[in-house]
């Protein structure tokens, strides 16, 4: 699992640099088009103080989404290191418990180095913020397990397949899960489909985090579900590694 | 079913006399023949065929885009995956952000967000659509699946193989503006009859990016230079005025952007849907004429040496 | 070898190519080839993984450039015309690339189309040829789901979309299991017949000797020998051999009581090779001399001794 030690330096660019472009770019830039019309609509934070949460919340997903598809697909079919490992007393199961536990021991990595970033900027919150780093790996993995599943169920057209999961999965749930603005801007009928996205719930999490606002009951529901999707991917991916690896 | 089953099922062929195209005495060959050695002889003509050795090019880059309409068939669902990417963006940013913003000061004066950011949305799709197919696409098929390698073991040139490339990008950068101008102007967010010549212009970029492109991955060896072709994408994508005017940057970082080639694509097709032309659009379509120039210049001095070593 | 009225198909001479890997260090992977083949030939290059045989092959092609000396393939120069001679060839590759992305049948029809045939044409050729390959049921499958020896039989039925007037086959049968092997020599032997020149390149003594005319046994870029099997074998080595075997270290001890027995020993890991025009004879007298080897074996001299004189190593290592 030390595979992607050579990727180190870049994946630091990464890990640092998108953070502070996105901050630059869509917290200051478009920013100062958002504050104009006042922070009202935000709960009184600046626009790059509410962004910022959910910046690290959608980081973590993308990570989670290359480790648990390509990497782990190309892992299982391509490279086949998995078959090597399996076929010693490590059981399928132990290869899907290591590969949960490597991926979020990555995200955990950059997620405190993208907290540092925000910590630079100014916009971690209080100490509290800091919550923000297991919040982010937590609705990341939420996602991850089951795509960890799916990496261990399909065969041919991978790439088609994670193409469309990043396009109709990854990519709207980023836009419409409360990252760049609050759900009530959007038409009602849409609104529902946001309590659906992982992201969401980990966001608002993340943002009570730093700049608190929830209700207790509302934090746990939150976690609740981050918690049961995450446990019964896991489950799931469990039980698809066992029947892809040992067949 | 292991090799010996299928090379049974081989002999079987051959024991029941299925005679091999052998090429002696079979009527079709003289006449295919011959029209392909005419096209040989008589390279493409046109600009292209005069400037490129006949060794580069047999004239018959149309074929490329026949094979790529056929692989239409397989990849149909990433085709289609293209066209909603920007969709969402605009939906989500132009409906959610554009009830945070109001008004933007565009450069017919002040536009609702979402008739400020499409423009944007629609040249950076031409970008990130051209560059794909340009680099991704062409590395896989170059380094791994070898597709490149068996295309020039016929009569095909690289240059056939390349302008084959370059013009599967651009139909594809073509459809995915019409249909994304379709949505535009069921949105209201079309405010120009010049915007017809946003179809051009997204070709245009497409075509700038897709040169530019090729000749970058005329130097790529790894997939992690690949990484950092892609990455160099998200900055420009961030920062080209796509989703704020020019004005909120202080005048060093202006400059900056200014220089970003998508920052001129984005300028000239907002100009177009907005209906802000003036003589700054001959400065955007120079800028992605000269790209298209230096990048085909590039790669038609890299293609021999990265196709035929 | 040019006999009066036969026409030259391939012509290299002191044909030589150089690449520059990492680090600047340039290697020469051919250092000056000189063959000639005539049409209707089967030739082959036979040597050692790493002898230029496939570089050489790619410069045939018209996929390679030269780095120097003269090249003429169909009476014309590849650095001026590839795209004219690659009209009139067929190519298998050492390794399978057929386009992943389409069927059985779109990859023969497209291929065809890059020769620049017309469409009718193609789907009628690609019709003919998914039958010849055998691949009728598979005829709309993505390649994908092909075994490998399908593969391959789709690759070689590929080459021939342009009747070509040479086929070039580098290793056709590396990787395929001996049956798949002999199916595969009767079908080339097939096209021989037919008139088809054959260009190939093999590690394989047996294939080298089942397929080709003529052949030169290349090694470290350079040709070592060339000339038919037969004439390379009443050349470079004796009628028979007799292979003696030893536990092995063991060979050591009757290496200089065999050396008086036969024209030439090589010696080597576990075994002695004793070659002679008797081998009966011979055998006789190792057991005369004393020498108490594990196994012995009386056997015709083949190419492998060939290249073991030419080159003093074993070609399959």
């Amino acid at each position: 699992m030390r595979q992607w030690r050579p990727y180190f330096v870049s994946g630091l660019v990464e890990a640092v640099g998108g953070p502070a472009l996105y901050l630059l770019a869509l917290g200051l830039g478009m920013g100062t088009l958002v504050n104009r019309n006042g922070s009202a609509a935000l709960g009184g934070a600046s626009y790059v103080a509410y962004i910022a949460p959910a910046l690290l919340c959608a980081a973590a997903l993308q990570i989670a989404f290359s480790e648990c598809s390509f990497a782990t697909f190309g892992r299982i079919k391509w490279r086949r290191t998995l078959w090597g490992i399996t076929a010693t007393p490590i059981t399928p199961e132990i290869a899907a418990d290591a590969h949960v536990m490597f991926i979020s021991t990555r995200l955990t990595l950059s997620a405190v180095l993208y907290y540092l970033v925000l910590l630079v900027f100014g916009v971690a919150g209080g100490p509290a913020g800091v919550l923000m780093i297991p919040i982010a790996v937590l609705s990341a993995m939420a996602v991850g397990v089951w795509i960890l599943a799916l990496s261990a169920t399909i065969d041919d057209d991978a790439a088609v397949v994670f193409n469309l999961v990043m396009r109709f999965g990854i990519v709207p749930a980023t836009l419409f899960s409360a990252s760049f603005f609050p759900i009530e801007q959007l038409p009602w009928v849409i609104r529902p489909l946001a309590w659906l996205s992982p992201l969401w719930h980990g966001n608002e999490l993340a943002r009570d985090a730093a700049l608190g606002g929830l209700s207790a009951w509302r934090v746990a529901l939150h976690l609740a579900v981050l918690l049961a999707l995450f446990v019964a991917g896991f489950v799931v991916a469990r039980h698809r590694f066992r029947s892809r690896l040992a067949s | 079913m292991s090799r010996d089953a299928d090379m049974t099922m081989f002999a079987a062929a051959g024991a029941a006399g299925k005679a091999a195209p052998t090429g002696q005495g079979i009527p079709e060959r003289e006449s295919a023949r011959t029209s392909s050695y005419s096209v040989v002889s008589r390279p493409g003509g046109g600009l292209v065929g005069r400037i490129i050795p006949v060794r580069m090019y047999a004239g018959r880059s149309r074929v490329m885009l026949e094979r790529s309409l056929l692989t239409t068939r397989t990849i149909k669902w990433t085709l289609i995956s293209g066209f909603f990417e920007p969709l969402f963006y605009l939906l989500a940013m132009g409906a959610g952000m554009g009830s945070l913003i109001g008004t933007v000061e565009g450069p017919t004066g002040p536009v609702a967000y979402a008739a400020f950011i499409a423009p944007g949305l629609l040249a950076t799709s031409a970008m990130n659509g051209a560059v794909f197919d340009s680099t991704t696409n062409v590395f896989f098929k170059l380094r791994y699946a070898k597709t490149y390698d068996a295309m020039l073991a016929t009569s095909l040139g690289p240059v056939d193989v390349a302008l084959g490339e370059i013009g599967w990008a651009l139909g594809r950068g073509a459809t995915y503006a019409v249909t994304f101008e379709i949505v535009m102007l069921a949105m209201g967010l079309v405010h120009s009859p010049w915007a017809i010549l946003a179809v051009p212009a997204a070709v245009l970029i497409a075509l700038g990016f897709a040169a530019i492109g090729m000749a970058v991955c005329t130097f790529l060896k790894t997939l992690q230079h690949l990484d950092w072709v892609t990455m160099s994408l998200l900055p420009m994508f961030l920062l080209s005025t796509t989703f704020f005017p020019l004005s909120v940057y202080p005048r060093a970082a202006q400059i900056v952007v200014e220089a970003m080639p998508l920052y001129h694509g984005i300028e000239m097709v907002r100009a177009l849907t907005l209906g802000a032309v003036d003589w700054s659009m001959a400065g955007h379509v120079a800028y992605f004429l000269a790209m298209a120039v230096v990048g085909v210049w590039v790669t038609s001095r890299r293609l021999e040496k990265l196709l035929l070593t | 070898m040019t006999a009066e009225g036969v026409e030259t198909i391939i012509a290299a001479r002191g044909l030589t190519k150089s690449f520059r890997v990492k680090g600047g260090e340039t290697v020469h992977a051919v250092r000056g080839v000189d063959v000639t083949v005539c049409r209707g030939e089967a030739f082959g290059f036979l040597g050692p993984n790493g002898a230029g045989k496939s570089t050489t092959m790619r410069m045939v092609a018209c996929t390679s450039p030269r780095t120097g000396g003269e090249l003429t393939i169909l009476g014309r120069d590849p650095d001026t015309d590839g795209v004219a001679i690659r009209d009139r060839l067929g190519v298998v590759p050492q390794q399978d690339n057929l386009d992943e992305d389409l069927t059985v049948r779109e990859n023969l029809y497209i291929y065809a189309r890059y020769f620049g045939y017309p469409r009718a044409y193609c789907r009628a050729k690609a019709a003919e040829l998914v039958e010849f390959a055998q691949l009728t049921d598979k005829a709309e499958a993505r390649v994908s789901q092909l075994s490998g020896g399908m593969q391959r039989r789709l690759t070689i039925a590929r080459a021939l979309v342009n009747d070509p007037d040479v086929l070039l086959l580098d290793e056709p049968t590396t990787g395929l299991d001996p049956q798949a092997r002999h199916v595969l020599w009767d079908r080339l032997f097939r096209l021989k017949q037919s008139g088809v020149t054959l260009v190939l390149t093999t590690h394989y003594m047996d294939e080298a000797e089942q397929l080709c005319d003529r052949l030169v046994v290349m090694d470290g870029g350079l040709i070592a020998a060339e000339g038919s099997p037969a004439e390379l074998i009443a050349q470079y080595s004796t009628r028979e051999v007799v292979e003696l075997r030893f536990t092995p270290g063991e060979q050591a001890a009757a290496e200089d009581a065999a050396a008086a027995l036969a024209a030439r020993v090589e010696v080597l890991p576990d075994r002695l090779l004793l070659y002679t025009d008797d081998g009966d004879e011979t055998l006789a007298a190792v057991t005369a001399a004393g020498i108490a080897p594990l196994s012995a074996l009386v056997r015709r001299s083949t190419l492998e001794d060939v290249f073991l004189r030419l080159t003093g190593r074993s070609l399959v290592d």
